[in-house]
Parts: structure tokens; sequence; C-alpha cells
């Protein structure tokens, strides 16, 4: 489903992605890990081309993503954030953004259908300014399923959350992946969450790949 | 004749210079009660005074010397306050790359629409000695203008990256996410010209209508006048403002629709 090929980004003197070649399959969760500024965030945002890799590239069912329009990239490439950066209005409007960019109509079932998968039944006419964190990261998760992803990108989703909305977006996270069949990719520095979710992980140090494999094996070795 | 008239404009300047005179020992005052507070500006307001005393001593000798010229050579110093204002303005904008491209275009757009809507409605009189105060008038406020929404603009963006890139990566269009920062922009760049035109009669009577009425207007036009001049400020403001912020975006933006404005530290994280 998804290629990297000597995946790289320099800027200015400092390598933060150095020649990365992994492929995630559809239905795998694949864990990044490493210590801070080992450019695991950096990584990922190459693989929707929020940043433009200086060498390498990205095959996304084997196209290079240079060939497809960024906009219709990102529709298929989904991505979540640390922060859940809701826009301002209700938790139905956020849903349907991405749609609407399409100049599609979002049903109000599937609003609620989508919101009944991430656990927030009822909060479509919400406020968005009054939901809790664990919440408004359901919600963000779900405005990225509205555009039916192929890929779904996970940037430390749980770091700003305490314990029970982590379990509960985890839950979410791994459900969705396993019905809907996408790839994904989570970064984390959360040891235990990669081994809860991940089939695979990578151990990333410098911007350098240095381990990749099933998860029980890179973590207990590591 | 010409000999009376050089005894009247020198006796005319003799009498200038004293109440610039009177009006630097007044400021020295105030600048020495500020140092009595210990807020000290003695360097800067020497410097301003004498900068602003020789700048408009220049500019009242080269119109002296060019008042009678052609509707050309008034649009070429006009161009030229244009130039200098776009130098200004884009000092707000170190680091981006164009700044000075960008301003110019924004400046001469908004005040160069006006000017020449002005002119063809016979709201301006194509004589340099008018046109090139009002122009002027016109132009330093588009700078302002130009300088506010760009500051503005640049600082929302920095401020909401997250936002933007959520957008991004919800397949938006760049100027779909970044379309509330340029909005509060403009916005925020015409409130002081909004308040201006707000305030026109109650809490200031500008320059114009006072030199007009000095010159024998009457005092109903003249108000009239000031209100169309303060009017088209705003209005060269808006057009500066809006295509400032308009140019701008085309340049935060990469043609892969990524963001290139972003503080150092969210660039290079992990």
């Amino acid at each position: 489903m998804l290629e990297t090929r000597n995946l790289s980004r320099r800027v200015g003197p400092r390598l933060l992605v150095q020649e990365i070649n992994i492929q995630v399959s559809a239905g795998e969760i694949l864990a990044v890990v490493g210590p801070s500024g080992a450019g695991k965030s950096s990584f990922l945002r190459l693989l929707n081309r929020l940043d433009e890799p200086t060498a390498g590239t990205v095959l996304l069912k084997s196209t290079d993503y240079h060939s497809i329009v960024p906009r219709e990239l990102r529709r298929r490439v989904g991505m979540v954030m640390q922060t859940a950066f809701l826009f301002p209005g209700t938790v139905a409007a956020n849903i349907s953004f991405g749609p609407r960019q399409r100049r599609e109509a979002m049903a109000s079932a599937r609003i609620t259908a989508l919101l009944e998968r991430v656990g927030l039944s009822g909060f479509a006419d919400r406020d968005v300014g009054h939901l809790s964190g664990g919440e408004a990261q359901r919600v963000a998760v779900a405005r990225t399923l509205a555009n039916d992803p192929e890929v779904l990108l996970l940037d430390e989703p749980t770091s700003a959350l305490d314990e029970s909305s982590v379990r509960g977006v985890e839950e979410l996270v791994q459900g969705v992946v396993r019905e809907r069949r996408v790839a994904c990719v989570i970064v984390t520095h959360n040891r235990e969450q990669a081994a809860r979710l991940a089939d695979r992980t990578m151990v990333l140090k410098a911007g350098r790949m240095v381990r990749i494999g099933a998860t029980g094996e890179v973590l207990h070795d590591a | 004749m010409m000999p009376e008239l050089h005894v009247s404009i020198g006796r005319d300047v003799m009498m200038g210079l004293a109440q610039a005179v009177a009006a630097i020992v007044l400021c020295a005052a105030v600048v020495a009660l500020c140092r009595w507070q210990a807020v000290r500006v003695e360097r800067e307001a020497a410097i301003s005074m004498a900068r602003g005393l020789v700048q408009m001593v220049f500019v009242g000798m080269v119109l002296a010397v060019l008042l009678h010229g052609s509707l050309m050579v008034g649009s070429l110093i006009l161009l030229a306050m244009m130039v200098a204002a776009a130098f200004t303005a884009s000092r707000r904008l170190r680091g981006m790359s164009g700044a000075l491209l960008l301003c110019f275009w924004a400046i001469a757009a908004g005040a160069g629409t006006v000017i020449a809507a002005m002119l063809a409605t016979r709201s301006l009189q194509a004589d340099i000695a008018i046109l090139v105060p009002v122009g002027s008038m016109i132009i330093a406020n588009a700078m302002n203008a130009c300088a506010q929404a760009a500051e503005r603009f640049r600082a929302e963006i920095l401020a909401h990256v997250g936002q933007i890139e959520a957008g991004l990566s919800l397949g938006a269009e760049p100027a779909v996410t970044v379309a509330p920062y340029l909005q509060s922009a403009v916005y925020a760049s015409l409130l002081p010209r909004l308040d201006m035109l707000k305030s026109l009669g109650l809490v200031w009577i500008p320059g114009v209508m006072a030199g007009m009425m000095v010159s024998g207007a009457s005092p109903v036009y003249a108000a009239i006048y000031q209100f169309v001049i303060v009017a088209m400020i705003l209005a060269a403001s808006g057009i500066t403002g809006l295509v400032a912020t308009v140019l701008m975006r085309s340049r935060v933006f990469s043609s892969a629709a990524q963001l290139v404005l972003r503080p150092t530290e969210v660039s290079t994280s992990s």
C-alpha cells in the first residue's frame, strides 16, 4: 500500500531523515519509535508531503506520489496530529470539512455513524470549544476518516491525553485499521503503546532507520 | 515685484524657522521631563527632530522648484514616494524573499488606484502643488496598511501552523487554510483608518481642511473635501492590505501546497 524509497530530507546542514526504505501493507500498523530529535515526525510529514523530500520518494499503491495532486494525496493519506487542531465551530462542521473541500455534501447519517464509531454519539452539534482533550482527538480521527483515507498517519496522537483517553483512542485506531484495511504509521515515544498497537516497529536514530521488525522482537532487543 | 516677493519669502522662512525653534525648545523640555522619570529618549528625539526638520525643509525646497511642474513630474515624485514607502513597509517582512516587490505592488495598487480615481473624478486637481501633498498622504497610509496587514498575516500564520497544516492534511486548498488569518490581518490594518473616519471632526480636524480654511476656502466645502480625502485613504488602505496579503499568501506555500513559512523549531523538530 505505502512504500518509501531512499526517503530523505535535509534542512541546511542537518539530515533530518536519511534514506529510509519501508513498506506498510493494508490493515497493518507500523510504529515509529526513537529518542527525541530522531526524525520521527519529520519522517511522518514526508509521507503525506507536508514537507518535501530532498531525495527519494514515496509510492502509494505503486504510484510515485509526486505524480499525485497534493490535495488528492492528502485525502488518501490522512494525518492525525499530536494536538487535534479542530476548527472553530461544531463537531459536525469539523467532520464534514474534508468532503466540503471537494464540494461533496456529507449526509448527516454518515456524520452520525462516524461519531458513533469514535464513541461520540450525540456530539454532532456540540461546539468544539467544549470538548475534552480525548474527545477532541476522537473528533480529529473521525474528521480524517471522513475522507476515506487509504493510509492513516498518527503523530503522537495520545501524548497530550490522560490514561483513560489514551486507551480509548488506541482501541479506536486499532479497530478502524482492521475494519477499513488502511495502512497505518504511528509515531510514538511510548514503547508500551507501540507494543499494544503495532504489528511492526521501526527504530529511528538521528534520522536513520536502525531497526525494523515484528514489534515484540524489536522492543525486546532494544 | 520680484525683489518684494523674495523679501516676502525670506520673511516667511525666517518666521517658520523661529516657530521651528520654539517647537524644538518645547520638545526638548518634554525630553528633559522624561529623563527626570528615567525615560531616556533624548538621542532618538534629537535625531528624529533633526531628520524631520531637514526632510521637510528639503521637501519644501523641492516643491518650491517643482510648483509649476507638469502632471508627469508629479507622477514621478509619487512613484518615488511609493518606492520609499515599499522600502519602509518591507522592513516588517525581514527574511521573506521578494518582500520589497510585494510591498511595492500592494502600495502601488492601493494608492495608485485611488489617486487615479480621484484625478478621473476631479476630486484631485492635476496640479503638482495639490497632487503631491494629497498623494503623499494616501501613499503614507497605504504604506502603514501594507506593513500592518503583512506583519499581522505573518504573525497569524506562525501562530496557527497546526491548524493550517491540519487543513492541508485534510485536502484543503492553501487559500482556504489561511482565509481566517488573511481576513483578520486586512481588518486589523483597516482599524486605524476606520477609527480615523469615525473620529473625523469630533477628535481631530485634519491638516487639509485646516489648510484650505487658512487659504480662504469655505469651511463646509473644506470639511466635505477632507471627508473625501480620508475616505480615499480608507479605500487605498483596503486595496493595499488585500493585495499585500493575497500576494503574501502565494509566497507562504510551495507549489506542492506545503506551508513554507514556519517557525524554525517546528520545521526541525523530531
